[in-house]
């Protein structure tokens, strides 16, 4: 059975809507990439060089990056000659396949979220500016609601002007309570408090929002460190979970950012947001790899309901949707 | 993981030719090579590094590069003055009206740091050109973005034109532009919702503010550190709403920054501004050849300098001046030094934007010891006062009780001292040289933490 089919079985498998949301929001993503890659084949009937720098180039405007795409070309080149495939036809599924398989580097993933079963679990949120980061705070709250779990936010971006107001507005949306001090006070303060409430309250869960930040602004990483100890300090094991937000239009300084919020608070997954544009996030491959920080959650909109797991079969499934309908009416003739 | 610049990339392939002593075509190809995984890995478009590499290597191949003696400056120099050319041109002042107001249009992705700009715009009319802006609150779409200009313009006592959540924007600039007129001002900033490009609704919003409001600039917010994509962005909004400028956020950062040029091929419109900080006078005109050596990652003198002012207290480094004239510089000043130091960033990352940094040798691959300064400030800071100020008296049993105090040993309370007193040695030298009308230095001793 091709790696298609087993695709589309286990998806169709599990949960239609969702699926569906996540080929909505990425129909953009996919009908330019696919339409691309399918173009390709169409104009190269064989395999070869001519072939092999187009999909590069393919992959470098989707934010691959050089060192990803280079491992991409070279692993399909040894796949193309051991199976000995000529023609471009085939050459699609082995494509998407290897993409996989690069992100997965030959571990079992797991997206799920690390909550905790009978006490509070803290998620931080951290991330440069103009990501997304209330925003998928505000997400995640109605998600984890609709969870059956209780929430309550804390609203560390105590530095933008109406950062605070913008999460209180979500905590109405989400209905869910909003722990806040006035703007200019400490962030880790802010931890504090908001830890007490969520511990008297008794809530399941409580997130954190924290100020954009450039990661090479020194002393605000220090006062990231500062949120973070804090928060450890007043629940063990907290953060449980410490979410970077990725903005997919951005290019190969998602990478340096990834590796500095990972040193400055052991960042455990990634929110890729606006996935819902022209953009591709292809950095997140390079991100998996060489930090193994795997991607959690994918921001396809701005409604409430717009985030979803991320899962690297479906999101290939979806970049090469419009491939696999085709591959499939073909065979069952 | 910071990428390299072209002037690494291109040495590895100079050392190759190197021995040849002649340098080909071929040999200008594989150059050419190296050029384009640097713009490429600096965010610039793909199709705008295959445009520009094509000009470049007509240049190269001809005579410029193959008769020089140094064929990789030149290629560099070549690459840079051709990026500085694109991205150049005349300094574009801001399009004001004949007749008052003038109207500018903030257009852009969400989060590229349109209502943050649109205040540090305002700040920079008022205080240069004397201008008396009205902002409006049109971004009606994300939560508290009004709230967000409001709290900008109090900072800023700017008055903001808003209208709540329930009107259309288009509404809002209308109303806006009768209150500009009554209340006499001049400019007219608009903040528009950030929007995909993609997204025919919201555009066709855009471009009915712009038919209603017929703005004299439209600039387009957009993020330094946007990758491939940026291209597909600008070239959208230019064919919707026609663009007049362009305004970089978050250069701050420390993105390469490609996005700049892709932008500029494929829209030819000027880049006007640069945002470079959260604070609301962190808005400066864009400077091409910056942006140039910025994106081929070959040092920004110019940035370090500027860093260094931004952060070293002028009335300090005076008092340090006199000290070091005097010889009373004790450990003390050293340790506050250091502190000064690295409130600029991590080290090597300011070793990175010194041109050359690279070539000298040992230095390439500098990994600078933080925690060696880390171990240094505990020392000194173990002393008492009067160790501190005459270090003389540090005896076998102080050494002993310092290294325990600091947590180090008593070799590296020995490293340190010795490394004063070199130091102070080397100043004395300096000082005499100085007199003699050298030039001053600053910040003696640094070099010992460069290993």
């Amino acid at each position: 059975m091709s790696f298609f089919k087993k695709l589309k079985e286990k998806i169709t498998g599990t949960n239609e809507a969702v699926t569906e949301k996540f080929k909505d929001g990425l129909s953009k993503t996919r009908n330019q990439f696919t339409s691309k890659v399918n173009d390709l084949v169409a104009r190269f009937r064989v395999i070869d060089e001519e072939f092999f720098e187009e999909l590069e180039e393919l992959l470098l405007q989707a934010d691959v990056g050089f060192e990803t795409v280079m491992e991409l070309i070279d692993l399909l080149k040894v796949e193309v000659q051991r199976k000995n495939i000529k023609d471009t036809a085939g050459i699609q599924s082995v494509i998407s396949e290897k993409l996989v398989e690069i992100y997965q580097a030959g571990e079992e993933l797991d997206n799920e979220l690390n909550i905790q079963e009978d006490s509070l679990t803290v998620i931080l949120m951290v991330g440069v500016n103009g990501v997304g980061k209330t925003t998928t705070i505000g997400k995640l709250a109605a998600r984890l609601m609709a969870e059956g779990k209780t929430v309550m936010l804390a609203a560390g971006d105590t530095f933008r002007a109406g950062a605070i107001d913008q999460l209180v507005v979500w905590g109405e949306r989400a209905g869910v309570e909003v722990i806040r001090q006035s703007e200019g006070s400490d962030p880790a303060a802010v931890m504090y408090d908001a830890i007490r409430a969520a511990k008297n309250r008794k809530v399941d869960v409580l997130i954190c929002d924290t100020a954009g930040r450039l990661q090479n602004k020194v002393n605000l990483m220090n006062e990231l460190q500062k949120v973070h100890r804090v928060i450890s300090k007043e629940v063990e094991g907290a953060p449980h979970e410490v979410l970077l937000a990725l903005d997919a239009t951005t290019g190969q300084n998602a990478l340096i950012q990834a590796q500095t919020f990972k040193e400055a608070t052991n960042v455990t997954g990634i929110v890729l947001t606006k996935l819902d544009g022209t953009a591709k996030g292809g950095i997140v491959l390079a991100i998996r790899k060489k930090l193994n920080i795997p991607v959690k959650f994918v921001g396809l909109g701005e409604g409430v309901d717009d985030l979803q797991p991320f899962d690297p079969e479906k999101y290939v499934y979806g970049l090469f949707a419009d491939g696999l309908e085709q591959e499939d009416t073909s065979v069952d003739k | 993981m910071a990428f390299e610049g072209l002037a690494q990339r291109l040495q590895g392939t100079l050392q190759k030719i190197r021995g040849k002593g002649k340098i080909d075509e071929a040999d200008v190809k594989e150059m050419m090579r190296e050029v384009r995984f640097a713009l490429i890995e600096a965010d610039v478009n793909l199709k705008v590094v295959k445009e520009f590499v094509k000009t470049v290597s007509e240049r190269a191949v001809g005579h410029d590069v193959m008769k020089s003696l140094t064929p990789g400056q030149q290629v560099v120099k070549i690459v840079k003055d051709e990026l500085t050319n694109l991205m150049g041109g005349e300094q574009n002042p801001i399009q004001f009206a004949r007749k008052s107001p003038t109207v500018i249009m903030m257009v852009g992705l969400q989060g590229a740091g349109k209502t943050t700009t649109t205040g540090k715009l305002a700040s920079v009319l008022r205080k240069r050109h004397n201008k008396k802006p009205l902002l409006v609150a049109a971004d009606v779409y994300r939560p508290a973005a009004i709230q967000q200009l409001e709290t900008l313009g109090k900072q800023l006592t700017m008055p903001v034109f808003a209208l709540g959540t329930d009107i259309s924007p288009v509404e809002i600039v209308r109303q806006a532009l009768a209150e500009a007129e009554k209340e006499h001002h001049d400019v007219v900033i608009i903040d528009t919702a950030g929007r995909l490009h993609v997204d025919e609704l919201l555009m066709q919003e855009l471009k009915d503010i712009r038919d209603l409001s017929t703005p004299d600039e439209v600039f387009l917010v957009v993020d330094a550190m946007t990758g491939q994509d940026a291209v597909n962005v600008a070239k959208s909004f230019d064919d919707t709403v026609g663009i007049t400028g362009v305004i970089l956020t978050k250069l701050d950062g420390d993105t390469r920054g490609g996005a700049a040029l892709s932008i500029r091929a494929v829209t030819d419109k000027p880049i006007k501004f640069v945002g470079m900080g959260e604070k609301m006078d962190a808005l400066e005109p864009f400077h091409p050849e910056r942006m140039a050596s910025r994106i081929l990652g070959m040092g920004d003198v110019m940035s370090l300098i500027e860093k260094a002012q931004e952060n070293v207290d002028e009335e300090k480094s005076k008092e340090l001046e006199q000290k070091l004239l005097t010889q009373s510089f004790t450990l003390d000043d050293f340790l506050e030094q250091l502190q000064q130091v690295k409130k600029m960033g991590p080290l090597d990352e300011l070793l990175k934007m010194m041109p050359g940094a690279n070539k000298i040798k040992g230095l390439e691959n500098a990994k600078v010891d933080e925690g060696q300064m880390g171990r240094v400030e505990a020392v000194i800071q173990s002393m008492t006062t009067a160790e501190r100020n005459t270090p003389e008296i540090i005896n076998a049993n102080r050494r002993k009780r310092i290294a325990k105090g600091s947590g180090t040993t008593i070799q590296d309370v020995n490293r340190l001292l010795k490394q004063f007193e070199d130091m102070k040695k080397m100043v004395k030298q300096m000082t005499g040289m100085q007199q003699k009308g050298k030039k001053k230095m600053k910040m003696p001793g640094l070099d010992s933490f460069f290993k």
